[in-house]
This record gives C-alpha cells, sequence and structure tokens, in this order.
C-alpha cells in the first residue's frame, strides 16, 4: 500500500520545511502528498451584527485568497516533481482538523513544522504540535 | 480621524463640564420638557386602552398574537424545544460549512440585543408598579413569546434578500413585501415602509435612548450625581467610533465580554437566592398571589398583568421583529432551523434572566408592605410601589443586589454600560436596515442615520426615565403592530415549512452530522 502523507501548511518557513520533508519521503517511497490549510474557526465565537453579515462574502474571499496564495503555486511545484498532490482548506480547530482529514482520507502518515519558540500563548493553551503529538491517529512527524 | 475624535471629544467634555455645571441641569430639563412634549401624542396612541376599560389594547395586540402562535403551531415551543438544542450544539451542522456563521453565532448575537437594560432596569421598573405578582405575567409572556420568535425569524431567514456579493439582508420589511406577493395580498409594500420607520424610532428609543438612559443612572449612582448629558456624549463618541469609525476592536471585545457578564449577572442572582433560601417559598407565593390579586399595587391584578407583559415583550421583543432581522445571516439550507433557535431566546432572556431579577429584588425586601394588612403601600402619587430608599429602575435592582452583596453595585455598573453598549450596537444595525430599506444602499445614508442615532444618545441619557421609557415602548409596541399583522398572513407559510422539515426529521431523512 502506498504512503499518503497529510501535511498541514500554513505558508510559513517552518510549514514549507515540513512540506519539503515529507515530499522527499513520498518520492522515495512512491506515496502521494495531501496538502490541509486549516484556517482558526470556532463556531462558538461570538460576531457583531455586521461581520455576520458579511460572514458568506468573507469565507468565499478567505477561500479564494488561500487558494490562489498558497495552494495552486505549491501544487504546481510539486506535480513538476513527478508526486501526485492534492490539497484541502478547511475551517476550524487546526489539529483536531488535521485529524480528521487524516482518518476520513485514509493517510498513512501526517506531517506538520514546529517553530520552536514556545511563547507564553502556546505554553498556557498548547501548540498545534503538542497537541498532534497526542492524538494523531496515524504516526506523525514533527519538523523543527 | 477615528484616533483623534474620541480625544478631542474629550478636551471638549472637560472644557464643557468646567464651564457649564452651574446650567448643566437646566440643560437636562429643557432637553426633557421638549422631548417629552414631542413624543406624547405618539404614546397616547400606542397605550390606549380598550373602549371603556383600563387595559391598553397594545398589550392585548402581543398576547393575542403570541398565543394565536402557541395554538397554531402546537406548542411548538416545547416540542421543539430539544431539537433547538441539538441545532445550537451543531449536531445537525454540515461539517463542510464550517466557517460560515453557526446557528450558535446567530443566537448569540441576537441574545446580545436582546438582553440588555430591559432584563435589570425594566424589570424593575414592572416591580416597582406591579408588584411581585408582574413576575408570573412575565415568564407567562415569555414562554408565549417563543412562539411568535419562531414564527418571525423562519420568516426572516426564508425571505432575505442574498446579493452577489454573498452579503445577505432580512427582516419583517423583506417579508412583508415578497410573502405578501407570494400570497397574492396586497399592502405588503405599504406594511414594509409603515415596518421600517417604526424600526427606525424602535432603535432610537428602546434601542438606544432607553439604554443611554438607564446607564447614566446607574452611574450616577456609583458615582454620584451629574448632568445626563456627559454621559451621553461619551457614550456617543464610543458609538460613533465603532459603527461609523469601524473601530470593530471596541464592539469585537463588547461581543466577547457581554455573554460572561450574563453570566456573572445570573451567577449572582443564584448565590443571593440560596443565601436567602428561606424565603424562596414566600416569595414564590408573593409571585403567584400578586398574580391573581394584586396585593394592593397600583393598577390591582389588571397593573401587575400590564406591568408583566409590557416589560416582557420590552425585553424579549418576541412579535417586535428585530430579531427577524438579526437571525436573518445564518447559513442554513432549512430557514426553519433558525426559527426552532430563535425561541431559545425569549425563553433565556425573559424566563431565566428577568426571573433572576424580579426574584432578587422581591427577596431582598426592597418594595415595602404593610406589616398589618400584607398589601403594599404605595407612593404618595398613587403610581408605584414605595421601595427602600425611594428607588426606581435600574437604581432598584441596585439596591437590591448590594443589599446582600456590598460593593456588587460597581460589577453592576459595568454590567449595565455593557449590556446597554451591546444592545445599541445590535440596534443601531436594525435601525440602519430599516433606514437603508427606505432611502436605499450607500454609504452617505448610512452616515445620516449614524449620526443621527448618536445624537439621540445623548438626548437619551439627559432625558428622565417616563418620557424615555415611554417613548421606548411606544416605538418598539408600533413595530409589532405592523409586524404581527404580517405574521399572521405568512403563518400558512411557516407551518408549511414546519411540517415538511418534521416529517423529514421523523423519517430520519434529515441526520445528525455527529
Amino acid at each position: 500500500m502506498s504512503e499518503k502523507f497529510v501535511v498541514g501548511y500554513d505558508g510559513s518557513d517552518v510549514a514549507k520545511r515540513a512540506l519539503d520533508f515529507a515530499v522527499a519521503r513520498a518520492e522515495a517511497q512512491g506515496g502521494s502528498i495531501l496538502i490541509v490549510h486549516v484556517l482558526e474557526w470556532s463556531p462558538y465565537s461570538f460576531l457583531t451584527p455586521e461581520e455576520i453579515e458579511e460572514r458568506h462574502a468573507r469565507r468565499t474571499e478567505e477561500l479564494e485568497r488561500a487558494e490562489k496564495a498558497l495552494m495552486a503555486p505549491l501544487k504546481a511545484t510539486i506535480e513538476a516533481a513527478g508526486v501526485p498532490v492534492e490539497t484541502q482548506i478547511k475551517y476550524g480547530h487546526v489539529a483536531k482538523t488535521l485529524c480528521e482529514v487524516a482518518k476520513k482520507e485514509g493517510a498513512t502518515q501526517m506531517v506538520i513544522g514546529r517553530d520552536g519558540d514556545g511563547g507564553l500563548s502556546s505554553r498556557v493553551f498548547g501548540s498545534v504540535a503538542g497537541s498532534l503529538v497526542q492524538v494523531a491517529p496515524v504516526p506523525c512527524t514533527i519538523v523543527p | 480621524m477615528t484616533r483623534l475624535f474620541p480625544t478631542a471629544v474629550l478636551a471638549v467634555l472637560f472644557t464643557m463640564s468646567a464651564a457649564v455645571t452651574a446650567s448643566a441641569q437646566s440643560i437636562d430639563e429643557t432637553i426633557n420638557s421638549i422631548f417629552a412634549s414631542s413624543t406624547g401624542w405618539f404614546v397616547n396612541l400606542i397605550f390606549s386602552n380598550f373602549p371603556g376599560t383600563s387595559f391598553p389594547w397594545i398589550v392585548g395586540w402581543l398576547v393575542v398574537a403570541a398565543t394565536v402562535f402557541t395554538v397554531y403551531f402546537g406548542v411548538i415551543q416545547f416540542r421543539a424545544f430539544g431539537h433547538a438544542i441539538a441545532l445550537v450544539k451543531g449536531d445537525y451542522s454540515d461539517p463542510n460549512d464550517a466557517g460560515e456563521v453557526s446557528h450558535f453565532q446567530a443566537l448569540a448575537t441576537a441574545l446580545s440585543g436582546t438582553v440588555g437594560l430591559g432584563n435589570i432596569a425594566g424589570v424593575a421598573v414592572a416591580i416597582g408598579i406591579g408588584g411581585p405578582g408582574a413576575t408570573f405575567w412575565m415568564i407567562l409572556a415569555g414562554l408565549l413569546g417563543m412562539a411568535s420568535k419562531f414564527t418571525e425569524c423562519t420568516l426572516g431567514v426564508k425571505y432575505r434578500n442574498e446579493y452577489a456579493n454573498g452579503t445577505v439582508s432580512g427582516g419583517p420589511m423583506y417579508y412583508l413585501t415578497k410573502g405578501f406577493a407570494e400570497r397574492g395580498m396586497p399592502g405588503g409594500k405599504f406594511l414594509a415602509v409603515m415596518f421600517s420607520i417604526f424600526c427606525i424610532l424602535g432603535a432610537l428609543g428602546g434601542g438606544n435612548m432607553f439604554q443611554a438612559n438607564q446607564a447614566h443612572a446607574q452611574l450616577t449612582n456609583v458615582f454620584g450625581d451629574y448632568p445626563g448629558f456627559i454621559t451621553g456624549l461619551i457614550f456617543a463618541a464610543i458609538v460613533f467610533a465603532v459603527i461609523v469609525g469601524g473601530l470593530k476592536s471596541i464592539a469585537r471585545v463588547t461581543e466577547k465580554v457581554v455573554p460572561f457578564m450574563g453570566i456573572i449577572y445570573v451567577g449572582t442572582a443564584l448565590i443571593i437566592i440560596a443565601m436567602n433560601y428561606d424565603k424562596i417559598g414566600w416569595a414564590i407565593g408573593q409571585i403567584f398571589a400578586g398574580a391573581f390579586t394584586g396585593l394592593g399595587v397600583a393598577g390591582g391584578l389588571v397593573g401587575a398583568l400590564i406591568q408583566g407583559f409590557r416589560r416582557a415583550a420590552f425585553s424579549n421583543e418576541a412579535g417586535v421583529g428585530s430579531a427577524a432581522i438579526a437571525h436573518s445571516a445564518v447559513r442554513t439550507k432549512e430557514p426553519i432551523t433558525e426559527g426552532f433557535v430563535s425561541l431559545l431566546e425569549p425563553l433565556i432572556d425573559t424566563v431565566v434572566v428577568c426571573t433572576m431579577t424580579a426574584l432578587v429584588i422581591i427577596i431582598t425586601g426592597q418594595l415595602i408592605s404593610d406589616p398589618n394588612t400584607g398589601l403594599y403601600v404605595l407612593n404618595e402619587a398613587g403610581t408605584a410601589i414605595r421601595t427602600v430608599g425611594d428607588n426606581s429602575g435600574v437604581a432598584l435592582t441596585s439596591a437590591a443586589f448590594s443589599s446582600s452583596i456590598g460593593g456588587f453595585k460597581y460589577i453592576l455598573a459595568l454590567a449595565v454600560i455593557l449590556f446597554a453598549f451591546s444592545t445599541m450596537i445590535s440596534w443601531s444595525y436594525y435601525g440602519l436596515k430599516a433606514w437603508t430599506y427606505l432611502f436605499g444602499e450607500g454609504k452617505a445614508q448610512e452616515l445620516t442615520f449614524k449620526s443621527i442615532f448618536c445624537v439621540f444618545v445623548v438626548i437619551g441619557a439627559s432625558a428622565s426615565l417616563g418620557p424615555v421609557i415611554d417613548f421606548s415602548d411606544a416605538a418598539i409596541f408600533a413595530m409589532a403592530v405592523v409586524n404581527i399583522i404580517g405574521l399572521y398572513v405568512l403563518m400558512p407559510i411557516v407551518k408549511r415549512e414546519l411540517n415538511s422539515y418534521w416529517s423529514r426529521l421523523k423519517s430520519g431523512e434529515i441526520k445528525k452530522f455527529t
């Protein structure tokens, strides 16, 4: 069975390193890549009436922007390298959403980056990498 | 510009307050008398009694409507209650729609518009005039009002306008025009215009002046007496910065803090009730006894009933049509689901929060009764019950809370300001929707309305409670006159949606996603 790598990607330098790592492995093993970009979102947050009115329009914009600026160029470069690649853009809690996608798509590995300079907020609330270590449904590689 | 504005206003304020302290009271008085004399006729029209009785027709209008909807939809408020909770929890939300407005968000935003001073000050007004018995009628009106809310919010979503750029506009204006046209009924456009006019007045009255007025009352209660127009100007400056200057950060902070203030408020009320657990039975007894005998309050039994119904309607806005504007932007394929969710609103607002305020006022013994007869003692004018320290409105609630937990008045002052502010932001939006419906979309039209809105903040803070509360009620109830006519005409459409949805839910065609 060929390997399927789910890569959490947000456009940062560490995310790029994680993606490079995954692409190199996939190329060597004949696996495929699924890049997932998660936009942080909670259905229980509070919005003003104006924000509610514009929400659908904003969401459409956000999806388009993410597709155009982040996903499309990546897809082109990775495909050029001969590795099969898919992309998904999701809304939700980052770690939880990555796990859901990994389960649903039958991924065999997950790869994400971490920036390593755990500030106060990540000490208090935990980081995406920290949460994934605890809840990932498949083996998870964290690229520094 | 937005950065400079608040600083400039503060500077002006300092000079003004120094220069005009002597004449300040008279500025307030002038504003008050002009306001009272120019709105009197409108108030009298809305609150005129049924011929030969002392029962205002408008109160009957609201209660009859709520009862009709309750019967017509087969006690939907209890039948659909569990399903409403499941919808808010997101059990039926498609995960692929994540990032859109959820049922929870629509409900939370609508609630922050309704949970306001009606729950803190309005209830105190009702109890102060109508006695403990008003609580009973208030709760009953809240329970019945759930059906009105269900009807109007379903229609709000069903007939909303969705524009090419992805934004949505909904509310009674749209269902009155489109819904009437669909049923082949004339007059939809006329009703929509009437509704918009009243909605603008309601936004300026209950959604603005009453809030500014009671926020000022609470501030003077804490900091000592000072002229109302100063509070008004500060509030107006902040509201201006948010709605005109686009200072979203203030609005966002408020939206986040308001729910927690609500929880603190209800939590504190529960603690006070628990501290006086030995009086709970007595208080409930007073509520029931007062509901059916009046216990000697102004206007007797009918007085208690009118006050209860009036304040419930003012607080939860069921049948008024404002909620239909707030709920209409939710993302759902089934308009009726938002109707189910919205019926939780009067429950939380009136049956929970308002009842807490009422119980605290009754249990802490703020109302003075004659120990010999057990009847309440009226003030000299015979218009309200005498209270410890002669308080009314928000000051009465504040005294009741502070008598058990000293210093709570500071927390209450903060809650009042935040509730007032969030209600103003919501109502500025409702008013704006009505305004642009009448005058067309556009930056200039929006700026005109927003400026008028800010001016009324100052008037509201300066005028005295009586005229402000009368005008606020009158304007909000005038919205209900038009809206409920529309609801009667359109309720078969809601029934059709309900039957179709309910049978699909029972047959398992509509499934949970979790």
